[in-house]
């Protein structure tokens, strides 16, 4: 059997940094291949390549054994290679039919595109309404929107980046139903990943990068989850430490939270209440957009609210304004490295300065002291071990896991009785992630209240006392987190909500139906 | 081809470094235009940029410099810190020609009672009326959230038509016959704002614009005020997580500039000006937004900035009257120097790389 594509030594640098260095494999028709590697070993750089967004510096792909050069998206689509990004390409103003029509080279009239749609979605088991507005869909659902998309192009290989990182458990059960149906049909896979477990359920075989480089080969089904890291990270992963301490008082709690406006497609925050206690991590699990950012800054103290809806040691501090909340012991580290944790432009002592300044004793009558602020700044990077030339760098300069930990140690520093910290974690390598969950540990062994959202449940659970699920606005009950099965975990993130599974025979009728009408 | 490549970090020496290539360029392409108008190029570059501070008739020329420049300085120095922070102050010209209202209108009140309270008084006036005429964009931004581009600049308009009613109404110098226009202040002495040393053109606007530079660049530099001003115009939503209070800072933005501008105005007419009058308002408004940005925001490049302007204008008139270049060529040279700094401007954010056809 021939292979589907072979890729021969493909080469790309960019200026300091070789994205893939001499990268070859090859994928068999009906494979689902697994291109395993941290954040920054060169997989979206090669998946590019394939989809014809960066030409290689050198190297040859070859697709059904003929030579295959993309020089843009289109002729990759043309020659059947369809790609759903991690980050979707979607118009929230525009309806699902519009958006995928818009993706296509002649979309059929609106009218049968959309029962086109509705036909292919349920087939898949990912029904899809083909009137409704992007934006009002939830991050699972826009990502059925792209492999419709995707689907409706009939391709022989469909690329995927991270696809379920934006997924309930359930919903990831699904996904993958459809992709082994895909597979049975014949259609080949590249599925990326950094999530072993799920590389082992779903894949026929592994291709693991590191720094650009193929470190190994391997049947993901043969190989333990162990192996796999150690090939992905190049040394043994250190897991946290977790000292079991009894809670102590209740720090914060917050109760009856409800947004009072929200942005445009945001989530509005529904009765949110929980109390967190001195000494207790609190896990908030959910996929991103469903009410994360809205619940940092209600807590953070960005978006205000009526006074009794925070309260920090009694004392009601839901009107309070983020500086007189840090006054008071309580910081937060947002999602957003760039542009909302940090001023990209500015330097890092000034953005130690940006949530620093008041607890660190950083002005006097409103004037900045540049001396001690870069020595603040020294001390990040020193204690959280931020790979920077100096504290005169501008925040975009550095890599995101190094600027992550340089945010979290800023706010780690400053010693606070509650932290709360979105996604502390996301886009960073292995050994930057267990570095910033075991400062969080440490934080609260130290007697703070540390609350996680995140939407990597498996991070949750490794620091989490107690679990809670945030789902389109609503928070649920705590439960804490010992002993909480992933099945659990996924019912309190509202399960699958309507996924559907693929069913086999209806879907390759339809498929085949339309391929007929096809120009 | 050429490639541009971004830096990690904007390059130090070409954001200091593309003014001075920008003025070179000016010259060259400028000269050009002069050559193909039938002008001897050199003549006209050296009577633009070199006559008016070295030539023969300096004495004259130099004077003139100071008195273009400060009111250009004083209102470049205010509407920085609104652009820095991302508040867009278009109507400064209009806040200049309130200060001036309210000031001459302080004076006037006084006339002919001599005291030493008198200026003092009238560039608060000044001040205040700047600041009262930023606040309408600066409170309906806040409360209504309408763009403080568009409301800031109609207002001059409004501003205009004031000025005319005054000049022709309540501020009408009595004894003049009809004439239009108010009492000229530099015949009154507890009211004019005269040259400090003869023939400098020194006067005290020049000296407020001078502070002004002083105080924004501590600002800017070792005050929190500063940062949170620099930091809400390079990424809002960090500066709301930094705790900075929007509203405060929009007022705090649009009443500077408005002072300073309204400041401007009031200096303007109890010294080179001498009177309300109908066209009393000669654009310093609008070209110290050129000033601002030709000087990169920072206090000192616009002290800079502010005096290259002020040349171009002097010498461009000189050029007028001794070589006879038309004054749409004047404009046109001095849009060149906007246009090749804010061109240029990419240098400081890219490196520009020359590389053969990429490789397939």
């Amino acid at each position: 059997m021939t292979d589907l594509l072979t890729l021969e030594g493909l080469t790309k640098a960019y200026p300091g940094v070789v994205a893939n260095d001499d990268v070859s494999f090859a994928i068999a028709p009906g494979e689902i291949h697994a291109l395993l590697g941290e954040n920054g070993a060169g997989k979206s750089t090669l998946v590019k390549m394939i989809y014809g967004l960066v030409k290689p510096d050198s190297g040859r792909m070859q697709l059904h054994g003929a030579p295959f050069a993309p020089a843009e998206p289109r002729a990759a689509r043309a020659s059947g290679v369809a790609m759903v990004f991690q980050h979707f390409s979607l118009f929230e103003a525009l309806t699902v039919a519009e958006n995928v029509g818009l993706g296509m080279e002649n979309p059929p009239p609106m009218r049968e595109l959309s029962r086109e749609i509705r036909e292919v979605s349920h087939a898949y088991g990912l029904p899809l309404d083909p009137r409704r507005l992007v934006g009002d869909l939830s991050a699972g659902e826009r990502q059925r929107v792209e492999i419709v998309r995707c689907l409706l192009q009939d391709p022989k290989l469909l690329i995927m980046d991270e696809p379920t990182s934006v997924l309930t458990p359930q919903e990831v059960e699904i996904l993958f139903a459809t992709l082994n149906k895909l597979k049975a049909e014949g259609t080949s896979i590249l599925y990326i990943s950094h999530k072993l477990e799920e590389i082992r359920a779903l894949c026929d075989g592994a291709t693991i990068l590191r720094r650009g480089k193929v470190v190994g080969r391997c049947d993901p089904r043969q190989s333990t989850a162990a192996e796999l890291a150690e090939m992905m990270v190049g040394s043994a992963l250190h897991r946290p430490d977790r000292k079991p301490a009894a809670p102590g008082d209740v720090v914060l709690q917050v109760a009856g939270l409800t947004s009072e406006h929200v942005e445009a497609f945001g989530t509005r925050l529904q009765n949110v209440g929980f109390e967190v206690h001195a000494g207790e991590v609190l896990g908030i699990g959910g996929v991103a957009g469903n009410g994360q950012d809205e619940l940092l800054s209600a807590i953070s103290g960005e978006t205000l609210g009526p006074s009794e809806t925070v309260r920090l040691r009694g004392e009601s501090i839901g009107h309070l304004a983020p500086n007189a909340r840090r006054v008071r012991g309580l910081l937060a580290a947002p999602e957003e490295r760039l542009g909302h944790a940090a001023a990209p432009d500015m330097s890092l002592t000034e953005n130690a300065v940006l949530s620093g300044w008041q607890r660190q004793d950083l002005t006097q009558q409103g004037f900045v002291f540049w001396g001690k602020a870069r020595g603040f700044a020294e001390t990040i990077i020193k204690s959280f071990d931020v790979r920077t030339p100096g504290p005169g760098t501008a925040a975009r300069a550095l890599s995101g896991g190094n600027l992550q930990k340089f945010v979290i140690g800023r706010e780690v520093l400053q010693r606070p009785d509650v932290l709360v910290v979105n996604q502390p974690t996301w886009g960073v390598d292995a050994a930057a992630a267990a570095a910033i969950r075991q400062a969080l540990l440490d934080l609260a062994a130290g007697g703070a209240a540390v609350i996680v959202i995140s939407q990597d449940l498996d991070e949750l659970l490794e620091v989490s006392d107690r679990f809670a699920a945030l789902n389109a606005g609503y928070l649920s009950a705590p439960r804490p987190a010992e002993g909480l099965t992933m099945e659990q975990i996924g019912l309190m993130l509202g399960g699958a909500h309507d996924m559907d599974v693929a069913h086999t025979d209806e879907a390759h009728k339809i498929k085949d139906s339309y391929e007929e009408h096809r120009p | 081809m050429i490639r541009l490549e971004k830096r990690p970090t904007p390059s130090r020496f070409w954001t200091w470094a593309t003014p001075i290539l920008a003025v070179l360029l000016t010259m060259v392409a400028g000269g050009l235009m002069f050559a193909a108008l039938g002008k001897n190029p050199f003549l006209a570059i050296k009577t633009i940029f070199y006559d008016p501070v070295l030539g023969e008739f300096a004495f004259y020329y130099r004077g003139q410099l100071l008195v273009k420049a400060g009111p250009l300085i004083l209102i470049a120095v205010g509407l920085a810190m609104g652009f820095k922070a991302g508040i867009w102050n278009i109507g400064a010209e209009g806040q200049y020609i309130m200060g001036a209202i309210f000031g001459a209108a302080v004076g006037l009140a006084f006339y002919p009672a001599e005291s030493w309270v008198i200026f003092p008084l009238m560039v608060l006036a000044g001040a205040v009326g700047g600041t009262l005429w930023a606040m309408i964009p600066a409170i309906l931004k806040v409360r209504f959230n309408t763009n403080e581009i568009l409301v800031s600049l109609l207002l001059v308009y409004v501003a205009e038509q004031l000025l005319a009613a005054m000049a022709l109404g309540p501020l009408r110098n009595p004894d003049a016959a009809g004439f239009p226009g108010s009492r000229n202040l530099q015949q009154y002495p507890s009211a004019s704002n005269s040259e400090l040393f003869a023939g400098t053109g020194m006067h005290w606007g020049v000296v407020a614009a001078f502070i002004a530079v002083i105080f924004a660049y501590i600002l800017l530099s070792r005050h929190l005020m500063g940062f949170h001003i620099r930091l809400a115009g390079q990424s809002p939503r960090a500066a709301r997580f930094g705790g900075v209070n929007p509203t405060a800072l929009v007022v705090f933005c649009m009443g500077a500039s408005g002072a300073l501008a309204g400041m401007a105005g009031l200096f303007e007419v109890a010294g080179p000006a001498g009177q309300i009058s109908i066209d009393f308002n000669s654009g310093y408004g609008f070209t110290a937004i050129i000033v601002a940005f030709l000087g990169r925001l920072h206090p000192i490049g616009i002290l800079l900035a502010g005096l290259l302007m002020a040349l171009t204008y002097i010498g461009g008139e000189a050029a007028q009257a001794t070589l006879q270049i038309p004054a749409a060529a004047i404009q046109a040279f001095q849009g060149m120097l906007l246009f090749f700094l804010l061109g240029l401007d990419v240098l400081a954010n890219y490196r520009i790389r020359l590389t053969r056809e990429g490789v397939a």
